[in-house]
Order: C-alpha cells, then sequence, then structure tokens
C-alpha cells in the first residue's frame, strides 16, 4: 500500500478529538466529507493531516455546509466504501434531513458526533441536545465517556454499521471538550490491529461495480414506506445488539477493554443508582464510591448504547435498587426528559418497586459537581427511606436563580 | 480519455442501447424524459446519475420499480449534485488505492435536477461541486417551474408567467421577476464548460453533452424542458413549443468555453 504506517506508543497522550482522528486513519477511511463545527472540527483537520501526511490514503471533501457534508457522505457510501465525518450541535441539526435519508437508504457511514449545545442562545460548549435531537433517525448511537473510548468505540462502530445483515449508520458521541479538548491516556492499538479488527470494507449494492447497476433512494408511498421503515426498525431492535455485543467480546479479546450495552458500576448491592451519559458517568462513579464509604449503597448505570435503546439491559441493571435518578443532559422542552421516559418505560411493567426521578443538568456546558451528587444520592436516599419521591419528579441543578422542580 | 460516440442520424440516436427507459409515469410529452435519453444516449461511457427531488425522480424510481439501467442516487430536493459529487470522490479513493471493481472503466458523474432544485434550493450545493471541481455534470431540466408540487414559481420562472404562487389576476400580470441568470453564475465558478441546450435541437444538445462529458471538470448543462402540464399544451406539441422558444431566441442556445 502506498502510505505509511504509525508507530504510536503503548499509551498516547491524545484529546477525544485526536482519539476519533487516529481511529479514522486506522481504519482508512476512503472518503471524508466535512465542515467545520466547534468542538468537533479537529477530528477532519485531523483526517486532513494525516492525508497531507501520507498516513492515509482517501478523499477529503471539505464541502460547504454539513448537510452536503452527510449529502456527499451518503453518496460516496452508496458508490461503496468506508465513510466518515464529524459534526456538533448547530451542524447535526442542519445535517438532520439526511440523516434519516443515510438510514433510510442503510448506508454504513460513520458520524463522530461531538456533543455540544444548541441554539439559541448560542453555545459552543456541551451537553447532549443534538445527541437527543437526532435519536429516532435511525442511525445506531453509541456514547463515549472519555478519551479512550471515543477512540474504541469507533472501531465497534465501523465493524457493527458495515455488517451486511446491520447496514446502518452510527454515530459515536462524546462530549464537547470535557471529552473532545481533554488529553488523557489512551492505550493505542497498531495500525494493522485496529484494520484487522474493522476488516476490508465489503461493497454490497456499490454504484461502482459498473456491471451491476443500482438504484438507491427511491420512491415508496403508503404501499411499501411502511414496510421499509418497519425492517429498518426489526434490524435495529433485532439484529443490532447481538452485533454490538460480539464486536463488544472481539474487542475485548483484541485490547482487553471491555464494553457494555449499559455499563454498570457498584450495582450488584446497589440502594440508589444514578443513570447518565458522557464525563458524567465518571463523576457520578466516584461519588458512588464516595457515599458508599457514608452508608449509602450507591450505584452508577452509565448508557454505552442510546440507540437502539437498551430496554431490556436498563430494566435488568435498575429492577432490584429502590430509587433512580435520570440525569438529562438537554432540556425536555416541556416534557419530563428523555432517560427519565425511557427508563420509566423500561421499568413499567416490570415487578420493580424502583421510584424514579427525574434531574436536568449541565445545559450549555454547566458543570455537574461531586457536590451535586451528592445531593442527588442523598434525595435519592431519602426517596428510599420515605418509600415515595419526595421531591417533585422533575428537578433542575445547576441553575441560577430560584430552584427549579415541576411534576 | 474515452472515445466520442458517433452518432449519424436521429433514428439511430433515438434506438441507441437505452439506459432510461421509455417504462416510467412522466406526462405524455414531457421533455424531462427526452432530455435524460439524448443525454444517456450520447455516450457510450458508464454512468453514474443521480436525481433531485421532482418530476422526473418521482417517476422513475418507484420502488420495487426503477426506469434506471445504470447506477442511480436520489437524496433530496437540494442535494443530488453532492450526492454525486461524493460519488465521484469515493471512484478517486478507490482507484487510487486499487479497489476499482473494474480499473480499466472510466465512469461519467451526472446529476439530474429540476430548477427548483438548481437554481433556488439546491443552488449552494451547485455552487459548491463546481467551485471544488469535481469532475462531473450537472444538468437542471429546466421547466421554469415548481412542475411536481403543482406549478408554483422559481427564480427560473420569467416574468409574466402565471405560476401559482404568482398567478396572474384582475390586477397583477403574473411573475414579476427577471429569471435568473443561472448559467453567468455558473461560468463566473470559473468552470471549464457550461451551456444551455434544448432537447428539440438535439444536434446541438449532443455536441455538447460530448463536449461536456470529455472535459475534466465540473460541467453545468441548462436544458430547456417543456412541461405539458405546467406550461398547458397538448402532449403531441413538446417539440414545436420548444422550437418555438429557441428560434425565437426567447430560450437561446450558446456555450461558455473556459
Ligand atoms: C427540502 C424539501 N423542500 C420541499 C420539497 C417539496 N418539493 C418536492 S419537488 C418540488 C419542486 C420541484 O421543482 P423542480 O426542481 O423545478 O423540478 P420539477 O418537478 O419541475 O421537474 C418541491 C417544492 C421537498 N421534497 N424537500
Ligand atoms: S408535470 Fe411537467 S415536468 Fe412533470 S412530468 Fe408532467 S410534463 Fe413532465
Ligand atoms: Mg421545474
Amino acid at each position: 500500500m502506498a502510505f505509511d504506517k504509525m508507530e504510536l506508543r503503548d499509551i498516547e497522550v491524545w484529546d477525544g478529538n485526536f482519539a476519533a482522528a487516529q481511529a479514522l486513519r486506522q481504519c482508512q477511511i476512503d472518503v471524508v466529507a466535512a465542515y467545520p463545527i466547534t468542538p468537533s472540527t479537529p477530528i477532519v483537520e485531523g483526517y486532513a493531516k494525516f492525508l497531507a501526511d501520507g498516513y492515509v490514503e482517501g478523499e477529503f471533501v471539505m464541502v460547504e455546509s454539513e448537510h452536503a457534508a452527510m449529502s456527499g457522505c451518503i453518496g460516496a457510501a452508496a458508490a461503496g466504501g468506508r465513510v466518515a465525518t464529524a459534526t456538533s450541535s448547530q451542524g447535526l441539526a442542519l445535517m438532520s434531513e439526511t440523516l434519516y435519508q443515510a438510514s433510510g437508504m442503510r448506508l454504513p457511514i460513520v458520524l463522530n458526533l461531538v456533543n455540544r449545545a444548541l441554539a439559541a442562545p448560542l453555545n459552543v460548549n456541551g451537553d447532549h441536545s443534538d445527541m437527543y435531537m437526532v435519536r429516532d433517525s435511525g442511525w445506531i448511537q453509541f456514547d463515549a465517556y472519555n478519551p479512550q473510548e471515543a477512540y474504541d468505540l469507533n472501531f465497534i462502530a465501523f465493524k457493527v454499521a458495515e455488517d451486511h445483515d446491520v447496514r446502518l449508520p452510527a454515530i459515536v458521541n462524546q462530549d464537547g471538550f470535557m471529552t473532545s479538548h481533554t488529553a488523557q491516556g489512551v492505550k493505542t492499538l497498531t495500525d494493522d490491529a485496529a484494520y484487522n479488527f474493522v476488516g476490508e470494507f465489503k461493497p454490497m449494492n456499490d454504484m461502482l461495480d459498473l456491471d451491476h447497476p443500482v438504484t438507491h433512494g427511491v420512491q415508496t408511498e403508503e404501499d411499501w414506506h411502511f414496510e421499509h421503515k418497519a425492517r429498518q426498525h426489526r434490524d435495529l431492535m433485532v439484529t443490532v445488539m447481538p452485533k454490538i455485543q460480539a464486536a463488544f467480546d472481539e474487542f475485548e479479546k483484541l485490547s482487553g477493554r471491555k464494553y457494555n450495552i449499559v455499563e454498570e458500576y457498584d450495582m450488584d448491592d446497589a440502594d440508589v443508582a444514578v443513570v447518565c451519559m458522557g464525563t458524567s458517568v465518571e463523576t457520578a462513579r466516584e461519588v458512588a464510591t464516595e457515599m458508599r464509604a457514608q452508608g449509602i449503597k450507591a450505584g452508577v448505570v452509565g448508557i454505552r448504547v442510546l440507540r437502539p435503546f437498551p430496554f431490556m439491559e436498563i430494566a435488568e441493571a435498575l429492577k432490584d435498587v429502590k430509587a433512580i435518578a435520570a440525569l438529562d443532559r438537554s432540556s425536555p422542552n416541556g416534557a419530563a426528559g428523555m432517560l427519565f421516559n425511557e427508563i420509566a418505560g423500561a421499568l413499567f411493567n416490570t415487578d420493580t418497586k424502583a421510584l424514579l426521578s427525574g434531574y436536568v443538568y449541565g445545559l450549555g456546558g454547566r458543570d455537574l459537581t461531586k457536590a451535586h451528587l451528592r445531593d442527588l444520592y442523598k434525595e435519592l436516599q431519602a426517596n428510599a427511606d420515605a418509600g415515595k419521591v419526595t421531591t417533585q419528579l422533575q428537578q433542575f441543578i445547576g441553575v441560577r436563580g430560584p430552584k427549579l422542580a415541576f411534576l | 480519455m474515452s472515445e466520442i460516440k458517433k452518432i449519424k442520424n436521429l433514428k439511430e440516436f433515438s434506438t441507441s442501447a437505452d439506459r432510461f427507459e421509455g417504462a416510467n409515469l412522466l406526462c405524455p410529452g414531457c421533455a424531462h424524459s427526452i432530455i435524460v435519453r439524448e443525454v444517456l444516449n450520447a455516450t457510450n461511457d458508464d454512468l453514474i446519475l443521480s436525481a433531485s427531488t421532482g418530476c422526473l425522480e418521482v417517476c422513475t424510481a418507484v420502488y420495487p420499480y426503477t426506469s434506471w439501467d445504470a447506477s442511480w442516487i436520489h437524496i433530496g430536493f437540494e442535494n443530488g449534485s453532492t450526492a454525486v459529487a461524493g460519488a465521484e470522490a469515493m471512484y478517486k479513493a478507490l482507484k487510487t488505492k486499487g479497489r476499482l471493481k473494474q480499473p480499466d472503466r472510466e465512469p461519467k458523474f451526472v446529476s439530474f435536477a429540476g430548477d427548483g432544485a438548481s437554481y433556488d434550493i439546491g443552488f449552494q450545493w451547485i455552487s459548491g461541486c463546481m467551485e471544488r471541481g469535481h469532475n462531473m455534470m450537472h444538468i437542471v431540466l429546466d421547466n421554469e417551474v415548481y412542475a411536481n408540487t403543482g406549478g408554483q414559481r422559481s427564480s427560473s420562472t420569467p416574468i409574466g408567467s402565471s405560476a401559482t404562487t404568482s398567478p396572474a389576476g384582475r390586477i397583477s400580470y403574473g411573475e414579476k421577476k427577471n429569471k435568473k441568470d443561472m448559467i453567468s453564475i455558473m461560468a463566473a465558478h470559473q468552470i471549464p464548460y457550461a451551456a444551455q441546450v434544448a432537447p428539440n435541437k438535439w444536434k446541438d444538445m449532443v455536441k455538447k453533452i460530448q463536449h461536456g462529458l470529455a472535459v475534466e471538470g465540473p460541467v453545468f448543462i441548462n436544458a430547456m424542458s417543456a412541461c405539458t402540464t405546467e406550461w398547458k399544451f397538448d402532449p403531441k406539441d413538446t417539440m414545436s413549443i420548444s422550437d418555438l422558444a429557441t428560434d425565437s431566441l426567447v430560450f437561446p442556445l450558446y456555450e461558455i468555453i473556459d
């Protein structure tokens, strides 16, 4: 091959963006079509630089908008090759039409989504509004809590998305700035090991197979549309989770790093549990350990796979606890909160007696502190002791002014 | 570069191997299908095609059928040009990497889109494709109206037309704005070739399409497409109406080279 391999140290000091860029290099992406937006820009800049330095072979198409970025990715993926891009926030919002098109056309594109708040007011910092906005767009969604995971989950995303039984695009989320711009030790794979894990791209219905012309992106009306959408949903509900689990298992064999569909921390005998995503998972784990020293049996459940939603796994993880907090880092704007609703749905028909309350936190990059989490665990313990939710069902944490609570 | 197909007469031209099937849902007499056939028959090259949402797209790829015997993609209303640009980028990537299945064949990349999809909603996407220098051709099927959605004005609609959103009425003569000069705007992107064509002048059109497919880099073609439904003429009159438009120079045929 006409590109150079890179000698990596066993542990490199990378931020989440560079870790993702390195993963794209090691996967040898054929086409990246992209448009810059903070905080995700360094990922595609990284790919462009690897290309300029001869460490990857492919095409980098710097388009004129995020909508065009995903449109170009769709055309490239339909042509038959490995395709990736990255974006955040407003860029994702502009792309959103094409996200549904990409998944409906069953094209295995990988999108690194560096989570950031959605305007207005304009804000470049991390929250999960963008991740939530496209949760029903038919993409598989993984969530990384740190740079290591942003690196690892890219390999897993390609492996699952490109599987011919799956053929669905996948998003790898990481928190804007807290992960994307915070350098940490990242255990690396060698170029060969990484590439062998994802494997050669195997085209299917590729437009560039000139002897077998294909039609992509057809019209269907009431006669067939529902069947197509139902098939896609079925594949997400039935096929994808086992494929993710298999990829996690294979990745563990390769790297020793174990991923789970939901990440349980001290949940075996937990009375009270926090469910959250992104960097908050790591903070919650530290606080849970502290709470245990104070006699509160605290645990944490991190969502690793947001779509397909781990309905059964969540119910299994939470069924024996007494009180649960669902932490939503996106304004529900008039509802109870996505995680609150999904968890409630997962538990509703079970025998659990667990009490569920919701917290909205961290909007626009506002910190979630350990002090917040200590108070939160104490509230959960109070709920558990009282046998009922002692607060309102939905509370805002860390927002200035009089306490905001609803429901 | 591949060899330019020799076309001797209309009979031979119109009976060339067809990669666009007559079995489609376009209105009888619709010039969209005539343009597409002329483009596809002008070359023996392999083709990677796209269509933006609009009459051509909704009438030629209705699941489980397709009228296309060449690879074809539709994504949305505004982004058909970029779909082909993405495919062209993948072609280049796979060529560099030695992964093309037919490495000795050099496909051409062509996007078809309506005037609404080109002059209005897809304007930025096309501008991007032209500016970046993709090796592709964008062809506007210019019926000067949003036909698929029932006759709203586009920025290609000429002054004095009566469109559903700029209707002629008791106190209005209809559309008040002149047609946008899209070809000049595209030529200003410093592309190697831009041309205006009409399917009734088929020899001129074939020559321009062949030239456009032969040059390296982005090419913009504006093709007049008479619409029986919105222009309200009898389907048998497509060619005579088109002749009226081109012979009177209401729709002039010209090219801009380099
Ligand atoms: C984003 C978006 N906006 C609006 C539409 C509705 N729409 C579909 S086709 C069309 C008009 C097409 O007009 P034109 O591009 O001129 O093609 P024609 O049908 O005239 O060939 C419109 C408004 C759409 N499909 N997508
Ligand atoms: S409405 Fe006009 S453009 Fe559309 S199919 Fe009919 S004739 Fe063709
Ligand atoms: Mg039109």
